[in-house]
Order: structure tokens, then C-alpha cells, then sequence
């Protein structure tokens, strides 16, 4: 329930978040969309209509496309079974969720080397049966996994541990199935958490690039994504290019919050 | 022990199975694997060895000028993610859908293009610079841009953790104690921080270990002088690029060690929080 | 189109590929390159596809990786399937000779140690050279700022230590603690060392950063066109260092692949002339002297050092200069 925005104090907080948000958040994307236009919209949309560019736009979606639910259903199962069990390891467990997050991206990336490299831990043996992870499409959907892991158990963890477990209980004792239990308590429940934590995990799934560009091979019209097609524009000195192709992720991200946006106005 | 009932009483609810089993397979392919990839690579280094890398002085300055950066970085963080938070979910004004929507701006942007544009702004002639060059504050090429890029790629852990729990805050309690003559702050301090630190606590713990990591933003904007505005993150990829791996897993480790201290100490401290308020 | 997304798809959900059976009709071929010959590749591989389809009547792509040198050498020793490599460092390609996946011999191969073209650092100072910056020793005066990449993370950076280096050996008559002391004051006088070498321009040119950018020669038509010459200057200094561009076939794959003749053909048509128009059109130097006469205005006369005569050759310089604890952490890192 939003409280009554007339007190003083409401508008000096307001004020200040607006502030700090224009600083912060509004300038930089200014200057992204700035830069992107800066030689007018004809050259904005033919740096967009490029077709490595374009086919870069394609992968990071599906790549986004594929995280973001395998993702979630970990952050449930995750978040359900910490929230709602006490075991042996459950703070250590809570714990090494948050990993992916303190990982140098390119160290993120060079861990898989290590694993599926040719030099790595199982490269070898997958190779022997003909099987290619790294430098290909499913080195870099891996790899975003791995930097998008926490997010929606993260948000998950601490909302369902102050919720306590008290709705579910009453459903079950009423003789509602585990399942129906999950579905009409439980997920209403948790809903904004869930949808906060499938943003973020799009948009870091989508932006990542120290990981992605250890793993990808970064052959174009290939396995580039997004991300990296931006540093190779602003490689060939083409920055408005560059700002061009960064400016559809801010558009992409944008868009997402839309989209929860009108979720919230369904919900309602 | 109040353990013993809470955990008979929540070992009827189902699911443990599943959702454990999910969890732990799931965790082990895609995060343990790895990591103990780079376990056995740092393990091919001697003990004495190891010890040589992590604590040479240019090893030992990348580690004070990152974790000083980030530890600034997450202060600031938690103060602006919580006034962000709160406003979103408190009040309605002009502008709040907006607000909202860039708040997850710096994830959705690559890092290097939030370093390129923040680089661009701090710079001498940029539309940040020229004003704060001339007071004598040196942002680009300065420790002080290590923190800002920082800050920036980290700004919506803090928010997007404390603002579903805001949400989710019943206006009842709050209007209960106000309806008892409590002072606002008396309201935000008694009813409502308690709720939604462990939530505070998770972001501003999830910024601090991301800020640590943070490679592309910073180095545009960092200067990577050896010993003043040189980060771990680059010390290692510089290790990488000579193919030099154990030194660079060596490093690595002593970054993941130090994060994961400290989201051990945090969660400890969450959930005693937790049962705290649960008793009452 | 649509049966590609969904062989895309396919991968992406688990479906692993399967490396390329050797076949003998070989298509495509994958050149694996440094971050900043995209352009220089893109217009390589537009006419060598032409040629070659005129002249076997069928098709043949080339596609294209491009990152910073070390990192796409770890790359193909870690699988990535690279017919051929065009790097922008020596050191590199041994890298894929040491771990057996390129020929030992690699630079008797093809002609001038297998560099088709070649370039050497230059500076680049503000329009007018108000600072007269003309020569290495001009590097170390305490009003002179200097911009060039990270020598630890960037070959263009390496070069430039290494050119610096050859010029004061020569001046100083080989005074070890003089030619130091020098680089010492060059480095301290560097207030940003960025990643890589473009990064390194655009600090100095839209930042406004320091007086003087130092970059391979064959940058300076693109960064004079880019930003105008109201903006900046090049200065090409009486003496340098040559920086060879080593190519290879990546025999590992090939022989795999069954690609080994398209490969090899490829790496010798950027020997051949109408290819090193193209390089010398994208400001590289070519050792072939027609193509060369016809630039001559281009290239201004430089006396360059080589790495073999002057230190000694490639292993040598990464063991006493570039390994860690080396003589350029001297220079650098003791500021």
C-alpha cells in the first residue's frame, strides 16, 4: 500500500532518489542513445540491419531464452528446499549459491576452459566421442548459467524465509495436493520475487560479456553474441555502431520491464 | 532448542526430494564442476609457490585498491538501493515507472559499454569532468572511477532484493504502530528494518562480491597503473594472457575466498536475524 | 534460415555438436585473428572468395574470429577449429607450435619468417605537434604525457616497450642503467595503460589524454580519418622496430578437417599482389617492392630494429623482458 506522498519528508526522499537516479542511471543512458544517433537515423538502422549484428541480436535472445527458465527452476528448488528444510549444510549451502556472483566473469569463463577445453578436465574425452562444447553455442549458454545462477534463488531465499511456511500448511491440511499447494499458494506468493529475480537474470544473461568472450570463440555471424559484437565495432572504430548495438540491450532490457509492467496490471 | 519444533513441523511439508534433488544436481554440473576444475589447477602449485603469488607486493596492492573500491562501492550502494527501494514501493509520483524500469540498466548494458560510457562522462572533457575536474576531483583514470564503475555495474542488487519484501509488507502492522502514536522513524526502525534486513543484507553482500569480480567496467575507466589503480580482476587476466594459469587460478582463489567468508559471515548473520524476529 | 535457427536451437538445448567429419569438399575455412584486423580481413576475404570461386568454380567462405592475440592462440589450443591464424605476434604462434598444433618450422614456411606484411609503432601527437614531439627521446621529458597500451595485456604495448628499448640501447651506447632510467621516466610519464591499442587511441583522442599516443603505423590513416586532421598528426620516428604479422596453418586441424590445401592457398594468396594492395591500402608495409615503389609517398624512410638482431629473438626476449619479475616489471611496475 503506498502510504500518502504529501509529508515533507516523502518529497525530500523522493526528490533525492530522483536525483541521484538522473545522475547515476538517466545521463549515462543519454549519452548511449546520443552516441547511437549521433550520424542520424539512417546510419542508427543500418548499424542495426547489419546481418552480424543482427544475427548477434538472435543468439543473445535464445541464449536469454534458455537461462532464464532453466534458472528459475533451479531458484525455486533452490529457494524452496533452504526456506522451507533445516539439514546438515544448509547455511554452506546458502552460501556457495552466491559464488557465481564474486567470480571475475573471466575467470568465469576460464573455469570452463579448465573443464571442457581441450586441455581441460573432460574436453579430451568428450572430443574422443566427437562432442564440441567450448567455442559453440552451448559453451555460451553454460556459461551464462553459471554468472545467472544465484539471481532468482537470491530473491527467493529471504522472501520465503519471512514468509514462513503457515499458508502452505493451512492448504495442506485443508487437502490440497502438494502440487495444487505450490501452485495456488506458494507461487502467489512469491511472485514479485520470482518475476525481480527473472529480470535480472534476462538482463545479466543478456549483458554478459567477460564470461561469454573467453568461451565463445568470437567468430562472427556465428557464436558472437551481442556483447561482443559491440567491443569488435568499437574495435573498427566504428563507436556509433558500437553505441547502436548497446542501445538495443538497453531497449531489450526496457522492454522487459514493460512486459512485468503489464504482469503486474493481469495480477491486479 | 526452538529448532527441534520448527523442523519437525516443517519436515510435513513435501518436496524435499524434489527440490533438493534439482538443486544439488543442478548445482554441482553447473557451479561445483567448474570450481573444482580450478581447484586441481591452483593445487598444481606448491604450497610455497602459492604463497609467493598471492602475496608479492603488486598482488598485494591489486587486493587493497579492489577490496577498498568495492567495500566504497557497497556503502554507497546500500544507502542509494535502500532510498531507491523504498521510494519505489512507498510512494506514487511522477516518473516512478521510469525509475523502475532503469534501475536494471546496468546489468542489461555489457560492462565494457557501462565503462566506455562512464569513462566518457568523467573524463576531462566529459559532462561530468569538466565540472569536477576543475574542483580537483579526478574521477577517470583515478581510484575513484574504480568505485564508480563499481557502484554502477552493482546498483540494482540492493534494490531488487529489499523492494519485493517492501512489497510484500502488509500496510497493517505499520498502521497498527502509527495508530499507537509511533513516530514514523520509530515505525521504519521497530517494524519495519527488522523484516527486511536479511533481505538488505543478501544485496548489499551480492553488490559487495559482484563489485570485487567487476573486470570490463573498471578497466576502461581504472587508468591500470601497477600499484595504484591496477584491480585484481586485470592482475589476472594479465596471468591468463602469459599463460601463466595456476597464477592466475592462485589469485583467483584468494578473490572467491575473501567473498565467500564473507557471504558466510552475512547469511550466519541473516539467520540469526531470522529467528530473532520469529521469536518475538 | 529457418532450418538454421533450429540447428541452433538443437545445440543450444544440450544437443552437442559434433566436430566436422574430414570430408573432401571443404567450404568454409575458419581464419582465427587478432582484435583489430577485421576490416583488413573483411576485404581479404571478399576478393579471395571471388578468386577462388572464379577459378574452381565453387564456393568457398571464409570466416572470421577476432580477439586479442594470446587470448585466440589459448583459444585453438583449447579447440577452437581454426584452419589458419593471422596474429600480430611472434609469441603467439610459438605458443601453437610449442603444444603441437602448428609445425615447428612455421616461419621457414612461407616467405619473410611468414609475415606477409608488416608494421612498426608511431606516434600520433596534436594536430600542429604543439609539444615537437619527433623522436623516442622526446618520450622521456618531464612535459611530455604518453599514451600506449598495457604491454602486459596488448602486443601493440609490447612493441612500443620493445622499440623504446632498441632506440636507448643505441643512444645511451648500451648503458644498461641509463637505458632503464629512461624507460623509467617514459613509463611515469604514461597516466593510463588501457587493455588494448584502440582503447589506448580513444583515450587519447576523444578523452584528450596526454600529448603523444604511440601505435602500430598502420593505425594511423584509420585514427587520421576518424578524427580528422584538425584533430591529430602522425610522426613517424627515424628509427623503430619491426612488428611482424605471423600467419600459420593450424596443421592439428587441418589434417582433421581435410582443409590443408584451401589453407594453404589462403595464406598464400595474402602474398600474392592483389592482396597486398589490399594491406598496404589499410597502411601495413609489404616487403613486395612494386607494391611498395607505387606507396612510396605512404611510407616515410625508417631505420627499423629487429627483434633477432637486437635481442636476441622471440624466447629470449619473453624470458629476460616479459616473464614476470622480468626487466619490463622493472620499468613498469617500480614507478
Amino acid at each position: 500500500m503506498p502510504a500518502a506522498t504529501d509529508g515533507l519528508g516523502a518529497r525530500l526522499l523522493i526528490a533525492a532518489a530522483l536525483l541521484i537516479a538522473l545522475v547515476t542511471l538517466v545521463v549515462p543512458l543519454a549519452l548511449i542513445f546520443a552516441s547511437a544517433f549521433a550520424e542520424g537515423w539512417a546510419a542508427y538502422v543500418a548499424n542495426i540491419m547489419q546481418p552480424d549484428t543482427l544475427h548477434a541480436v538472435f543468439l543473445t535472445v535464445l541464449t536469454a531464452v534458455i537461462v532464464v527458465p532453466v534458472n528459475m527452476v533451479f531458484g525455486i528448488a533452490t529457494a524452496w528446499a533452504v526456506a522451507r528444510y533445516d539439514f546438515p549444510g544448509r547455511k554452506l549451502m546458502i552460501s556457495l549459491i552466491e559464488i557465481p556472483f564474486s567470480v571475475s566473469p573471466i575467470v568465469a569463463g576460464t573455469i570452463y576452459l579448465f573443464l571442457y577445453g581441450q586441455q581441460g578436465l573432460l574436453g579430451p574425452t568428450l572430443q574422443s566421442w566427437g562432442v564440441q562444447v567450448m567455442f559453440s553455442v552451448p559453451a555460451i549458454v553454460l556459461v551464462s548459467l553459471f554468472v545467472t545462477a544465484p539471481f532468482v534463488a537470491r530473491e527467493l531465499i529471504p522472501l520465503m524465509q519471512a514468509q514462513g511456511s503457515e499458508d502452505e500448511e493451512a492448504a495442506l491440511s485443508l487437502g490440497a495436493s502438494p502440487w495444487q499447494t505450490f501452485r495456488l499458494v506458494t507461487l502467489p506468493n512469491i511472485r514479485w520475487a520470482l518475476l525481480y529475480g527473472a529480470v535480472l537474470t534476462n538482463a545479466r544473461a543478456m549483458g554478459e560479456f567477460g564470461a561469454v568472450s573467453v568461451v565463445s570463440g568470437s567468430i562472427r555471424g556465428q557464436t558472437n553474441t551481442l556483447p561482443l559484437q559491440i567491443e569488435l565495432l568499437f574495435n573498427d572504430f566504428n563507436v556509433v555502431g558500437a553505441f547502436a548495438a548497446a542501445s538495443t540491450l538497453a531497449l531489450i532490457a526496457v522492454a522487459t520491464l514493460v512486459l512485468k509492467f503489464l504482469l503486474e496490471r493481469h495480477a491486479q | 532448542m526452538p529448532m527441534t519444533s520448527l523442523q519437525r513441523r516443517r519436515r510435513v511439508m513435501p518436496g524435499f526430494g524434489l527440490s533438493m534433488g534439482i538443486a544439488l544436481t543442478y548445482f554441482a554440473l553447473i557451479v561445483l564442476l567448474p570450481l573444482v576444475a580450478m581447484a586441481i589447477k591452483t593445487a598444481s602449485l606448491g604450497w610455497e609457490d602459492y604463497w609467493k603469488i598471492v602475496t608479492a607486493p603488486r598482488s598485494l596492492a591489486s587486493f587493497r585498491i579492489t577490496l577498498t573500491a568495492a567495500l566504497a562501492a557497497t556503502v554507497v550502494n546500500a544507502v542509494v538501493g535502500l532510498l531507491f527501494a523504498w521510494v519505489l514501493t512507498r510512494y506514487r509520483f511522477p516518473g516512478r515507472r521510469l525509475l523502475d524500469a532503469l534501475v536494471d540498466l546496468p546489468f542489461a548494458l555489457p560492462t565494457a559499454v557501462a565503462g566506455l560510457t562512464l569513462v566518457t562522462l568523467f573524463a576531462p572533457n566529459g559532462w561530468f569532468g569538466r565540472y569536477l575536474e576543475p574542483l580537483g576531483i579526478k574521477v577517470a583514470y583515478a581510484p575513484l572511477g574504480i568505485m564508480a564503475a563499481m557502484f554502477f555495474t552493482s546498483i540494482p542488487f540492493v534494490v531488487r532484493t529489499v523492494q519485493p519484501v517492501l512489497e510484500d509488507l502488509s500496510a497493517d502492522v505499520e498502521e497498527a504502530a502509527r495508530s499507537l502514536g509511533a513516530r514514523p522513524w520509530q515505525v521504519f526502525a521497530l517494524v519495519i528494518w527488522p523484516v527486511i534486513l536479511p533481505a538488505f543484507l543478501a544485496g548489499t553482500t551480492m553488490a559487495f562480491a559482484r563489485s570485487i569480480g567487476e573486470f570490463g567496467a573498471v578497466v576502461f575507466i581504472a587508468g591500470n597503473l601497477p600499484m595504484v589503480t591496477e584491480i585484481t580482476s586485470l592482475l589476472i587476466f594479465i596471468r591468463l594472457d602469459e599463460f601463466n594459469y595456476p597464477a592466475a587460478a592462485a589469485l583467483a582463489s584468494v578473490l572467491l575466498l575473501v567473498a565467500f567468508l564473507l557471504l558466510f559471515l552475512t547469511n550466519s548473520l541473516q539467520a540469526r536475524v531470522l529467528r530473532h524476529a520469529r521469536r518475538d | 534460415m529457418a532450418q538454421g535457427s533450429l540447428r541452433t536451437l538443437a545445440l543450444a538445448i544440450g544437443v552437442a555438436t559434433f566436430a566436422p567429419a574430414a570430408h573432401a569438399e571443404v567450404d568454409t575455412i575458419l581464419n582465427v585473428s587478432y582484435d583489430i584486423g577485421r576490416e583488413l580481413y573483411a576485404a581479404i576475404d571478399e576478393q579471395f572468395s571471388a578468386d577462388w570461386q572464379a577459378e574452381h568454380g565453387a564456393p568457398l567462405q571464409v570466416d572470421q574470429s577476432h580477439a586479442g592475440s594470446s587470448k585466440q592462440a589459448r583459444a585453438v589450443v583449447e579447440g577452437l577449429q581454426a584452419d589458419v591464424v593471422t596474429f600480430n605476434q611472434v609469441t603467439d604462434v610459438q605458443f601453437l607450435a610449442d603444444n603441437g598444433f602448428v609445425a615447428a618450422d612455421w616461419a621457414e614456411r612461407l616467405p619473410n619468417n611468414a609475415s606477409p606484411y608488416y608494421s612498426l609503432p608511431a606516434f600520433v601527437v596534436r594536430a600542429g605537434n604543439p609539444k615537437g614531439i619527433d623522436d623516442w627521446d622526446d618520450l622521456a621529458r618531464d612535459d611530455v604525457q604518453v599514451v600506449f597500451p598495457n604491454p602486459k595485456t596488448s602486443g601493440n604495448g609490447r612493441y612500443t616497450y620493445l622499440a623504446a628499448r632498441a632506440w636507448a640501447g643505441e643512444a645511451f651506447g648500451g648503458d644498461e642503467a641509463k637505458v632503464t632510467e629512461y624507460l623509467q621516466k617514459v613509463f611515469a610519464n604514461v597516466p593510463v595503460f588501457d587493455t588494448g591499442g584502440r582503447a589506448a587511441t580513444t583515450t587519447f583522442a576523444e578523452r584528450g589524454i596526454g600529448d603523444v599516443l604511440i601505435t602500430f603505423e598502420a593505425e594511423l590513416a584509420a585514427i587520421a580519418r576518424q578524427y580528422g586532421a584538425d584533430k591529430v598528426q602522425p610522426v613517424v620516428p627515424p628509427t623503430s622496430l619491426l612488428a611482424e604479422f605471423p600467419v600459420a596453418v593450424v596443421d592439428k586441424v587441418v589434417d582433421a578437417r581435410g582443409s590443408r590445401d584451401v589453407a594453404e592457398a589462403y595464406l598464400d594468396y595474402l602474398y600474392q599482389p592483389k592482396a597486398q594492395e589490399i594491406i598496404v591500402g589499410f597502411g601495413n608495409r609489404v616487403n613486395d617492392e612494386a607494391v611498395m615503389a607505387a606507396h612510396a609517398d605512404q611510407f616515410p624512410p625508417v631505420r627499423l630494429f629487429s627483434v633477432d638482431e637486437t635481442f636476441g629473438g622471440w624466447a629470449k626476449v619473453g624470458e629476460e623482458h616479459f616473464a614476470e619479475g622480468g626487466k619490463l616489471d622493472e620499468v613498469f611496475v617500480a614507478q
